[in-house]
């Protein structure tokens, strides 16, 4: 067997190289999500938001934006053959599923990197609660990037693959974005930002990213059998 | 592994796609080191064989056993031993020929100056070490060929299964991949054909199936 270590870091080496290439996903993640925050600048008539409604904003947005990217996932995988020439290879199934989860994880953060900063430019007042606000991204993008990448593995042989991937993302991942929103919206008050609650919501948070990495690669190998 | 005398041993083995029979009660003994060739019809099963010996697909029933490895069972010790060429060049196309195949060394565990050297000895043999470095989106159906041909071979199979290994290659083309993929070297050979008279030349047995995915000959 080729030890997993390799295999992961050749299967993240060619996804990066290959976004870095194309630029298929990640533009059109940064524009939505820009585009996105112009109509809620406009149609909530708001220069500025704070608490529970900026933390909406926030995630409704990066949720709608994540999930272009989710959708493409496995897409060169399904259509240049990459399945079987990796199933073919002496390497443990569950290292595509790290490796893509991991490349999703690296997508997020690099949109969350262009897309965070423009929000607080939009909306808020102060920006005091944008370093806290880290460790809730990094927990969130954590359970979209286990989540997204065994749905869009489940969906992506579907020719409704489109529609596939929020039908079955959308509903499993209200959890970990009621508490993402919990988490951030105390950070988002106007003024100095509260922890009230903070640790509870990044506990929950913590148990649903363990779970879906859990379920994500106990089940994977047996997605990738005929 | 201890060496086999059989490469590959099939009893009874079957496939279905939903209620349609691929491929049905197929028996085969080939030695080590043979070369067989597969004919028969558009949809006679000789792709889905290839693909059930490749551990690509499970086979609906009956016995396969690949390299002394029973199949479905010890399929992830059979993989790294098969070099499988099919209809899809199996190719990423964004990425450069020569970075697809420093990839495939990679999964298989090569270390990176055993992956450069091979794969700059193969592509010398394909002739295609200059146009190595364009990506694969920019290549013509037959460099592309040239390229799976190399990927297939890159980590050193005990078995090659191939699915009509000349198409899209040109007379030139096919000449050279003979040293890569053809009969020799103790290499195991199942070679799917749509040319008989050619396949044969080559073949050690020729084994025909009808449009059913039966065997109706068994020659050697």
């Amino acid at each position: 067997m080729t030890p997993s270590r390799t295999a992961f870091a050749a299967l993240l080496g060619k996804d990066l190289r290959t976004e870095i290439r194309t630029m298929r996903s990640l533009p059109a993640m940064v524009l939505f999500a820009i585009t996105t925050f112009i109509i809620f600048r406009y149609g909530l008539d708001r220069t500025t938001l704070s608490g529970s409604l900026a933390g909406g904003v926030l995630w409704t947005t990066l949720l709608f934006a994540a999930i272009l990217g989710i959708n493409r996932v496995f897409v060169s995988e399904q259509e240049e053959g990459g399945f079987d020439a990796f199933r073919l290879a002496p390497v443990d199934r569950t290292v595509l599923f790290t490796a893509k989860a991991a490349a999703l994880f690296i997508y997020l953060s690099v949109l969350e990197l262009i897309v965070v900063p423009t929000f607080a430019v939009f909306f808020l007042p102060q920006w005091s609660g944008l370093l806290p606000l880290i460790l809730v991204l990094v927990g969130a993008n954590l359970g979209f990037a286990a989540l997204g990448t065994l749905i869009s593995s489940m969906a992506v042989n579907s020719r409704a693959r489109d529609l596939l991937v929020p039908l079955l993302l959308l509903p499993l991942v209200v959890p970990l974005m009621i508490a993402a929103t919990g988490a951030s919206a105390p950070l988002l008050e106007a003024g100095a930002p509260s922890y009230e609650e903070f640790g509870t919501w990044l506990l929950v948070m913590g148990l649903y990213d363990g779970i879906f990495c859990l379920v994500g690669y106990a089940v994977f190998e047996f997605l990738l059998e005929d | 592994m201890t060496e086999v005398e059989n490469a590959v041993v099939l009893r009874g083995l079957g496939r279905d796609y939903g209620d349609l029979p691929a491929l049905q009660d197929l028996d085969l003994d080939l030695p080590a080191g043979s070369s067989l060739v597969v004919l028969g019809p558009n949809g006679s099963g000789k792709s889905t064989l290839l693909r059930i010996l490749s551990t690509l697909l499970r086979p609906t029933r009956g016995e396969a056993t690949v390299l002394g490895y029973e199949l479905p069972k010890e399929s992830w010790k059979l993989r790294g031993q098969i070099g499988y060429l099919g209809h899809e060049p199996l190719l990423y196309q964004d990425l450069t020929g020569r970075e697809n195949l420093e990839l495939q060394g990679k999964l298989h565990g090569l270390s990176v100056e055993e992956a450069n050297h091979r794969i700059d000895m193969d592509l010398e043999v394909m002739e295609m070490s200059r146009r190595a470095d364009r990506r694969v989106n920019e290549y013509s159906a037959g460099m592309r060929q040239r390229i799976a041909i190399c990927r297939a071979v890159l980590h050193r199979p005990k078995l090659l299964l191939l699915d009509e290994p000349d198409s899209n290659l040109d007379p030139e083309g096919r000449e050279l991949a003979r040293s890569l993929i053809g009969p020799g070297e103790g290499r195991t050979r199942v070679l799917v054909s749509h040319e008989p008279e050619r396949a044969r030349a080559e073949a050690d047995a020729v084994l025909t199936l009808d449009r059913n995915g039966r065997a109706v000959e068994l020659a050697s």
